[in-house]
């Protein structure tokens, strides 16, 4: 695929084939690429040097083709997982497991590491909605997918099914907490789910698409609410928290939620503010004191309007990341297998890569009642 | 009272991440006896640079692995070198490199011309999902559209 500028993106057979360019490289052929709501941040154009001409795609799985001269964990012909992060395995922050945090994947920013296909401010790789990626680090990141695995479990092993679980995980979510998952997307629909596995003792939902809420309260056997019938979300989480308010909140909307004019225009129209972050408003004074908000979805590097007074004066804790991928595939391989999660459950469109620029803009527009997409190039539908 | 059920045996593997033992349950730093040692790891081997690459200036070198594809061209690539001569701290940073962005929609289809290719906007916004899940709000834009024209057009005309 190939970015052509806000909301145009086409298929494009004439990309260039990518290369071995490291001794630590591989060449993997795609047989499944996802869209992500952090690949509609990209479509439109709201992260700062995000060039025409690049290849988005950060979800994605594949036959290895070739490999660099150092690489030993992958052989030609390996079905491999990889992670959406991009990591060395030996500077200071992946020795923390921060594999989000890598500092030798990209010379463009510090303020995050490299990721497949997302802007020059995450590395400028090109990403995998693609029939070939370049994957750096070879031998670090991608994993030979077990032989029994369903692959489209696989590929959202690679960014959907980690990220829900740290949400939840960096929620400190104690048995018996009240969890209230702001966004219906696959990462809030994940968050939910997982939110139980620390044996929180109520999840509760919040988005404005009906249909998204009905699918996550079957998925995730939680409560849903929209919160255009709700009038004031914050109020009505205090009213059924006993007025105590949410043990812990968690923001899986970003940069683009919807719910506040202000927010809207500031943010999102006339870009004085990184996006729209009412949702993380919301989740801040949603949530009791003393407590925690879990920060996954994704904001621009320049500032956002949030109400920091109220969490210095109700003692909050923020905890937020890039969900370091490879730190937490052994435990949810084991989940999957052990039929706790079920991630392909929330796949509802299979798009040929050709048909990309439909399968952005239905997934954007949210048309045909659209939770998660599939890409399927050429080669792996024969 | 908060409403809280205390039967939780229809989900699968409730509780099963929970350890009472492992407090806080959250991730904590794993401190290295590396941590506070500054750049001193073994680098992985560098990456040849073979086309520009930006580096922020946070940083004293590029890092061993980069992306090569789009280096900076143009007048885009003008305004993306400039606003790397800021701090990712500082906003003209940003708003240079998303300036230069829109900057860079317009090279692309002055390219695209170059090469013989006209884009095809409608395929490019996909217009042909939009006409099939929302083909009413397609034609409302289309109605709306066409209005907008047509008043301007009379407006126009009436001078
Ligand atoms: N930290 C990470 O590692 C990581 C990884 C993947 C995705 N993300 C981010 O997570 C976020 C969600 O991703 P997704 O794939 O689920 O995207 P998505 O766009 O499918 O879902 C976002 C959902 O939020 C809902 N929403 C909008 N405004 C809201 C509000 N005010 N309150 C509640 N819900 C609201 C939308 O209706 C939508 O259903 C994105 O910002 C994405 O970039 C982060
Ligand atoms: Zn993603
Ligand atoms: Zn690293």
């Amino acid at each position: 695929m190939n970015y052509r500028g806000p909301y145009r993106v086409r298929a494009d057979r004439n990309m260039p084939m990518p290369r071995i360019e490291h001794s630590g490289d591989a060449i993997v052929r795609v047989t499944r690429s996802c869209i992500c709501g952090s690949d509609l941040h990209l479509y439109h154009g709201m992260v700062p040097d995000t060039r025409i001409g690049t290849t988005f795609g950060h979800e994605f799985i594949g036959v290895v083709e070739e490999v660099g001269a150092d690489v030993t964990n992958l052989k030609v012909g390996d079905n491999v997982l990889v992670p959406f992060n991009i990591a060395c395995g030996k500077c200071v922050f992946c020795e923390q497991q921060l594999f989000g945090n890598c500092h030798e994947s990209n010379s463009e920013a510090t303020a995050v590491g490299g990721i497949f296909g997302y802007s020059h401010t995450a590395g400028g790789f090109d990403g995998g909605q693609a029939e070939y990626v370049r994957v750096p680090y070879a031998d670090v990141g991608p994993l030979v997918i077990p032989e029994n695995m369903d692959h489209d479990d696989a590929v959202l092993l690679t960014d959907v099914v980690p990220t829900g679980y740290q949400a939840a995980e960096m929620a400190g979510i104690k048995p018996g907490d009240t969890v209230v998952v702001f966004g219906a997307g696959p990462i809030g629909i994940m968050a939910a789910k997982c939110a139980w596995l620390f044996g929180a003792g109520r999840v509760i939902v919040i988005d404005h698409l009906e249909y998204r809420l009905e699918f996550v309260k079957n998925y995730a056997q939680c409560e849903a609410y929209n919160f255009r019938s709700l009038e004031d979300p914050v109020l009505f989480i205090k009213k059924t928290t006993d007025w105590m308010g949410a043990d812990v909140c968690i923001d899986a909307v970003g940069c683009e939620a919807a719910g506040s004019a202000f927010h809207t225009i500031t943010g999102r129209k006339m870009m004085l503010q990184s996006g729209s972050a009412i949702a993380l408003h919301w989740a801040i004074n949603a949530v009791k004191k003393g407590g925690i908000v879990s920060i996954v979805g994704v904001y621009g590097p320049t500032g956002n309007i949030i109400p920091i007074g109220n969490v210095v004066n109700k003692g909050l804790t923020l905890r937020a990341n890039q969900a370091s991928v490879k730190r937490l595939l052994p435990k949810l391989i084991e989940h999957v297998q052990a039929g706790r999660i079920d991630p392909k459950a929330i796949v509802t469109h299979r798009v040929p890569l050709e048909e990309v620029a439909d399968a952005y803009h239905i997934f954007s527009a949210k048309l045909d009642n659209c939770i998660k997409t599939i890409l399927i190039p050429p080669s792996a539908r024969k | 009272m908060k409403k809280i059920q205390n039967d939780f045996s229809h989900i699968n593997g409730w509780g099963i991440d929970a350890d009472p033992l492992d407090v806080p349950n959250y991730p904590m730093k794993k401190r290295t006896e590396n941590d506070n040692k500054g750049m001193t790891w073994e680098r992985p081997a560098q990456q040849a640079q073979l086309v520009e690459i930006l580096h922020s200036n946070e940083r004293p070198t590029l890092s061993a692995v980069f992306g090569t594809p789009h280096p900076p061209t143009g007048l885009s690539g003008k305004m993306r070198r400039w606003a790397f001569g800021f701090s990712e701290s500082h906003v003209m940073h940003w708003l240079g490199l998303l300036l230069a962005d829109r900057v860079q929609i317009m090279e692309g289809i002055a390219d695209d011309l170059k090469s013989g290719h006209v884009p095809n906007l409608f395929e490019e916004h996909g217009g042909k999902a939009e006409l099939k899940h929302n083909a009413a709000g397609f034609a409302g834009k289309v109605i709306c559209t066409a209005a907008i024209v047509g008043l301007a057009v009379a407006l126009l005309r009436r001078r």
